[in-house]
């Protein structure tokens, strides 16, 4: 009788030491899909325009950290401050060169033709990054790349630790922008309502180029993050941009830390799927969590407005 | 300063301005009084610049700004205060207020006119860190109406500056128009409360099915029978 009960709070145990790293583990994951919602969120909350290649976009964010990492050996936080200004820039050509002429069209054929366009993108990108780095699976390995902070029984990838406060810190530093400063408002006040915004002298246009590069940059340093805490490959961005897509109706448009939190959450959802339910089960509950806000509260968590 | 020569605008097919000739005189309040869908916010909305007409000449101080994007106007000192007053609701009063002197003439008068539309409207003083969503119509209206004027304009367009409001705060929106009038600023007022709007302004036109069906002094526009049957009778819509 006395052996059984050990046994069983043996099980017991390690069942809550399982549970509890998974946990962490899914959070740290969940402040990536934060990331990568932020930037997404960002161009469709000013936009009204769903850019379906931003989990590419992510992708050649990652490869441009690897890059640096495996050319040069640059250290990859210290690269994503090179990394996110190039991403802009590619961002405002993008824009110049594909999404200025669909932001002027009514809004039927505005999505119509961005969901065409960003298609085209994604098999662009996704095509080139086969052609130039091949299918192969990467990721940057750094000398402390191993390093793990533990607490007892419970261990903690020290650099994905890292890549979260670095999300953190990003999403932070674009909120006192958009708080703060006179294109931020400027960018905010597009997003709620662009005839007002125009009637009070904002040049539209220009608001749109600096979101969608500040969702490219975004993007790019998300996917360096992924570079260097899990792997990259060229056929990565379709799944990203669903997690952020997720993310966006778990947690709603309009707010960067909402859309940090519903990363989180999504991230947490995950891994006590993988605890109770198995493995394969992990895709699923993302998109059972959609479905289920999309039903009970379509303006999502922390919306405001439907 | 402001004139409008036989202006056509219209939605895809449909016609909306049938060729519209008006003139806003520096310093005057002008009326434009209409039943609905007569064109009157598609007249005040092209002026503004936010549609591009078909034919005709938008002038302002002998330039043309018939295709001058909404952004340049206000430049140039032509602000419109829109119909339903689309305020930044998730921002805060004071938000509002600074996003009205975005251009770059108004950002150096900022704070000196934020002083100023504190003076006219205490309550949006009082009220400066709350959401914009969260005030009443009127309070709502006086930001719509300070946010326009944080730009330094020199002709106001007015669309239904008293739709939905108690008639205690209409008057006192009115009376705040005509303040602004005896400072020198030129009004464009599209108005449904028609006696209120008559009585106040110099000039108006009458518009109808995208046409301007008359026009003189406003005092005699208030005796003109078509006018006090269509407008002021007891079936018209600006007495309800």
């Amino acid at each position: 009788m006395g052996k059984l009960f050990t046994t069983y709070y043996l099980l017991l145990a390690t069942f809550k030491m399982i549970l509890t790293q998974q946990l962490i583990l899914g959070l740290l994951v969940g402040g990536l899909y934060g990331l990568a919602a932020a930037g997404l969120s960002l161009t469709f909350g000013v936009l009204r325009v769903l850019n379906v290649a931003h989990g590419e976009l992510l992708m050649v964010g990652g490869y441009a950290t690897f890059w640096l990492f495996t050319l040069w050996e640059i250290d990859p936080f210290l690269s994503l401050l090179g990394v996110g200004p190039a991403m802009f820039v590619l961002g405002l050509l993008l824009y110049a060169v594909l999404f200025r002429f669909v932001v002027r069209a009514d809004e039927e054929a505005r999505i119509k033709n961005s969901l065409l366009i960003g298609f085209g993108l994604t098999l662009v990108l996704h095509a080139l990054a086969i052609q130039l780095w091949t299918a192969d699976e990467r990721a940057v390995t750094t000398a402390y790349s191993g390093a793990v902070l533990r607490l007892g029984p419970i261990a903690i990838p020290l650099l994905r630790l890292s890549s979260l406060l670095f999300a953190f810190a990003i999403l932070a530093a674009l909120h006192l922008f958009l708080a703060r400063t006179r294109w931020g408002r400027a960018i905010r006040a597009t997003a709620e309502d662009w005839e007002a915004a125009a009637l009070m002298g904002i040049p539209v246009g220009r608001t749109y180029l600096l979101a969608f590069a500040l969702g490219t940059a975004l993007a790019g340093i998300a996917g360096g993050l992924v570079s260097i805490s899990y792997s990259i490959s060229p056929s990565i961005g379709m799944e990203w941009t669903l997690k952020a897509l997720i993310v966006i109706v778990l947690a709603g448009l309009g707010s960067l830390f909402g859309s940090f939190a519903g990363g989180i959450l999504l991230g947490l959802a995950e891994s006590m799927s993988v605890v109770f339910l198995g493995g394969p089960y992990r895709e699923v509950v993302g998109l059972m969590l959609f479905l289920l806000v999309l039903l009970v509260r379509p303006q999502g968590l922390f919306g405001t407005r439907p | 300063m402001l004139e409008v020569e036989n202006l056509r605008v219209a939605y895809r097919e449909l016609l909306a301005l049938h060729g519209i000739s008006l003139e806003v005189h520096p310093g005057e309040m002008v009326a434009l009084v209409g039943p609905n869908g007569a064109g009157k916010t598609t007249l005040l909305k092209t002026v503004a610049g936010l549609l591009a007409p078909r034919a005709g000449v938008i002038r302002w101080h002998d330039e043309t700004i018939s295709r001058t994007s909404a952004q340049r106007i206000v430049e140039h000192g032509i602000a419109l205060v829109p119909e339903g007053r689309r305020l930044f609701s998730d921002m805060t009063v004071r938000e509002n207020l600074e996003l009205g002197a975005f251009t770059r003439r108004a950002q150096k008068e900022k704070k000196l006119q934020l002083e100023k539309i504190y003076s006219l409207f205490p309550r949006l003083f009082e009220r400066q860190r709350q959401r914009a969503g969260s005030l009443s119509g009127g309070e709502q209206q006086m930001l719509a109406l300070g946010r326009a004027l944080m730009g330094l304009p020199r002709l106001l367009l007015l669309d239904e500056p008293s739709l939905g409001l108690a008639p205690r705060v209409v008057d006192s929106i009115m009376s705040i128009l005509s303040e602004l009038h005896h400072d020198g600023m030129s009004l464009l007022i599209v108005e449904q409360n028609v006696h209120a709007v008559l009585a106040l302004a110099q000039r108006a036109y009458i518009l109808e099915g995208g046409r301007i069906v008359s026009t003189g002094e406003a005092k005699r526009l208030l005796d003109d029978d078509h006018v006090r049957a269509a407008y002021l009778g007891p079936l018209a819509r600006g007495a309800e």
